[in-house]
């Protein structure tokens, strides 16, 4: 077996190490060792990913001496390794971008937590990405959430506990209907690792003989993870959970933690319930319908908020509406666009909020438009950062969103009956979209009406611009070499089946 | 040429180019909620001006703010509904559910009977349960030692209460570490009894740990055990008594280790496994006391981070520290 094949178990492990480790290290050891880890997930998940590219097929690593149906496992292929290392990158940057407010946001003697957070959430994310077994799907979904909740407290204000429980409370509503459709897939399968789960279904749906558990298995695995991935209509903690974290925990926050799960649905959909089967159970449309309303009223919100990182957090709820329209369609050309456009909104959204910061930092802390103004001169790189990742979300030329549009577009005209809502949804959503971004980037970028105050702003933080122009580096990345990502994707929702 | 219009401040144009400017005036009857230009002393916000009530009253109005009372009443019906339902939908899946009991269900296949027939001969545990949770599904085990290690963290984020310059917090530090002047806490019969149970629930909880591979118990149990015989000797005889044995790095460094080995011994044993080597661990008689391979010291690691776990819980929402 080549030594490459243990890469994606070392990811895992090293990430959770780190955050054992990181409990007796003092802060800045802690950030050095979080930032150390993240660099060689990097590494690691980029070697897997070019070994998966180079076989062409994915493997199987088993968790100890015990193979499938009896020990734990964890799976590899190119999606796997497409989505660990874009992960990876992705909290790279957001911890560049956010690491100077860590230490201004958190209390000096907490701040080690904070990186025992992102270690645990990192290795989570790996572990639901790479999983194989449902059970280990849901303790890593539980590690994910505790962490999550932490980050969104870490700043110990106001706001920030108050956001903390409603996210725990929609959160942990969420992780309760994951766990009873787990509880009733294995009473009517009597496996828990995908493969011999996947047998049992499709003997299931041969036979007919619990189809009413597995259609409610399906609806409360889709409905459950839609939850804690802020789906409409249950997005309501949303604004306030991104909006009043720290910029690092927020830009985490809203790329990679609802990813997490939104992947986990997809190869759950694919890997265990068989993607015909949910097809044909009706839950796409479900997924179809609300992912259209999410689209259209997150970005109405977005609009008639006056606040603008309350704004940039609507704006997520439209987009995670986005990827489930694209899920919602059926199709595999839905479903790459669907991913795709993780990979677009992880990079994109976190761009916005790290750059944010510096605008209403430069504004005597006020988040209004009309306090805003100017602030693109202030600071010139979250101006930038801003415009481009602005641009990127309506759907700009040479950007990511643009081939997110383009895909979901062309992805809509092969499935003929949701055709006409999918093509209309997009045009109203891009419209509103312009609407409120475009008015922000007006906004920053027309002449101050008074005075500001000293700027308390981090821009001098060498990190931040080296994360800004990063971020910039993978937004256009993926909006101009496309081709081997949408390709990669295609060859990765391949192997799942 | 266009039309010169007289009330250009009405004009639609004008209240576009307003909106676009951010000069909106907030709706009427809403609470004005952006932040003063000037910054207000801390000292200030605080008495007469910061009327709680007043400002609750008018921010949730509900009778002149009409959004917020459809918000609150579709919400409630929303959450009764989706309550509903769920119940409805999982009672009316039990139905169709495989019966209790049936030899014939799914679950009893060839997995369960692995466990059971060929349990004791691959993990040399007589108890298959601990067989099963520390060899056949070890790292969905070690996740669980995570969770409650994250837990942990995430309790001292909120609750712990360090040193630091803000005197407010010093305050409140100082008030917190006093606690047992409000509670009269050196009550004789408490001490007397936990005299007797305390050395009773700690040589029960490290007999439950221990025997683990052999008999019903394990780690999570039995560090619960004495996790509960600590928190009963905290309660009869103060913080000052405990902090003899059992401090802040104490915790740290007993969490630090038990799971370090855990993550390091698993780690070994995944690598050998999934490399197919022989791990050389020896799996000895089943039924001694050491055998089993790997599992009697997970199950002391596990014990200990949750008996650690369990007493950090206690003390740092009653005093915030250890």
């Amino acid at each position: 077996m080549d030594f490459i094949r243990n890469f994606p178990f070392f990811s895992i492990i090293l990430a959770m190490f780190c955050g054992i480790v990181s409990s007796v290290l003092k802060g800045h050891w802690a950030k050095r060792l979080c930032l150390f880890m993240v660099t060689a997930q990097i590494v690691l998940s980029g070697s897997v990913l070019f070994y998966t590219v180079q076989t062409g097929e994915s493997f199987i690593y088993m968790m100890g001496h015990f193979p499938a149906p009896w020990g734990n496992e964890i799976r590899a292929g190119i999606l796997e390794a497409l989505m660990a290392t874009g992960f990876s990158v992705i909290m790279l940057l957001s911890l560049l971008g956010g690491i100077s407010h860590v230490f201004t946001d958190v209390e000096g003697t907490k701040t080690n937590l904070f990186f025992i957070l992102v270690d645990l959430l990192m290795s989570s994310l790996l572990a639901l990405i790479y999983t194989n077994d449902l059970f280990t799907a849901y303790v890593f979904v539980e590690i994910n959430t505790i962490a999550a909740c932490g980050l969104i407290m870490i700043r110990q204000n106001g706001h920030g506990i108050v956001a903390a429980i409603r996210y725990m409370v929609m959160s942990l509503l969420g992780s309760g209907m994951f766990l009873i459709s787990l509880t009733l897939l294995y009473d009517i399968t009597g496996h828990l690792l995908m493969e011999p789960a996947r047998d049992a279904v499709e003997n299931i749906v041969r036979t007919g003989s619990y189809d009413v558990p597995l259609l409610v298995v399906i609806g409360l695995m889709s409905v459950g993870l839609a939850v804690k991935s802020g789906l409409y209509p249950f997005h309501s903690w949303i604004p306030e959970t991104y909006g009043y974290a720290t910029p690092a925990a927020s830009a985490i926050l809203s790329s990679l933690v609802s990813k997490g799960y939104i992947f986990l649905l997809i190869k759950v959909f694919y890997r265990v319930l068989g993607f015909g089967t949910v097809v044909g159970s009706g839950v796409m449309n479900l997924l179809f319908v609300f992912g259209l309303f999410g689209m259209l009223i997150g970005s109405v919100r977005a609009i008639r908020e006056t606040d603008t990182r309350r704004m940039v957090a609507y704006s997520s709820v439209a987009q995670i509406g986005y990827i489930y329209m694209g899920i919602g369609l059926g199709t595999q050309a839905g479903m790459v666009a669907a991913v795709f456009h993780i990979l677009t909104h992880a990079a994109t959204k976190s761009l916005l909020f790290i750059s944010a910061v510096g605008l209403y930092e430069v504004s005597d802390g006020r988040t209004d438009y009309v306090s805003l103004r100017g602030s693109g001169y202030r600071n010139r790189t979250a101006g930038l950062a801003f415009a481009v990742g602005a641009l990127s979300m309506v759907g700009f030329p040479m950007l990511s969103g643009f081939i997110s549009k383009l895909l979901f577009a062309t992805a809509a005209v092969q499935s003929p009956h949701k055709m006409v809502f999918t093509i209309l949804g997009l045009a109203v959503s891009t419209i509103l979209n312009a609407i409120y971004f475009l008015r922000l980037v007006i906004s920053i970028y027309s002449p101050p009406e008074r005075e500001y105050g000293p700027d308390e702003s981090h821009q001098a933080s060498r990190m931040l611009k080296v994360a800004s122009f990063l971020f910039v580096a993978v937004n256009l990345v993926l909006g101009l070499f496309s081709k081997p990502i949408v390709d990669g994707i295609n060859a990765g929702l391949g192997m799942f089946l | 040429m266009s039309r010169l219009k007289k009330d250009y401040e009405s004009s639609r144009f004008r209240r576009f180019e307003k909106w676009v400017d951010g000069e909106v005036s907030p709706p009427e009857f809403c609470m004005e909620t952006r932040a003063p230009l000037k910054r207000i002393p801390p000292e200030e916000l605080s008495g007469p001006r910061l009327n709680e009530e007043k400002i609750n009253a008018q921010v949730y109005d509900e009778r002149h703010n009409k959004e917020l009372k459809i918000f609150r009443v579709v919400n409630k019906f929303a959450s009764v509904a989706l309550c509903v339902t769920l119940i409805g939908v999982l009672l009316w899946t039990v139905v169709y559910l495989p019966e209790f009991g049936n030899p014939d269900n799914p679950t009893n296949n060839e997995v369960a009977a692995r466990y059971i027939e060929k349990g004791v001969e691959e993990t040399g545990a007589t108890n298959f349960v601990t067989g099963m949770i520390l060899d056949y599904r070890a790292f969905d085990t070690f996740g669980e030692s995570c969770v409650l290690f994250i837990a942990a963290t995430c309790v001292q984020v909120l609750m712990r209460l360090d040193d630091s310059d803000d005197k407010e917090k010093m305050k409140k530090k100082q008030a917190e570490e006093n606690d047992r002047i409000y509670e009269p806490k050196n009550d004789l019969i408490l001490q007397k009894v936990s005299c007797v149970l305390v050395p009773l629930l700690f040589i029960f909880g490290i007999y439950i740990i221990l025997n683990g591979h052999l008999s019903p118990g394990g780690g999570f149990s039995g560090g619960a055990v004495i996790g509960s015989g600590l928190i009963l000797y905290l309660n009869a005889f103060g913080f000052k008594k405990t902090e003899r044995f059992f401090t802040e790095k104490t915790f740290r460094r007993v969490s630090l280790a038990a799971l370090t080995f855990y993550c390091l011994a698993k780690s070994y044993s995944f690598f050998t496994g999934a490399n197919h080597l022989e791990s050389g661990i020896p799996l000895g008689t089943p039924g001694a006391i050491l055998s089993s391979g790997l599992i009697l010291p997970l199950n002391i690691c596990v014990g200990l981070v949750v008996a650690c776990t369990m007493y950090a819980f206690y003390t740092l929402f009653r005093k915030g520290g250890m």
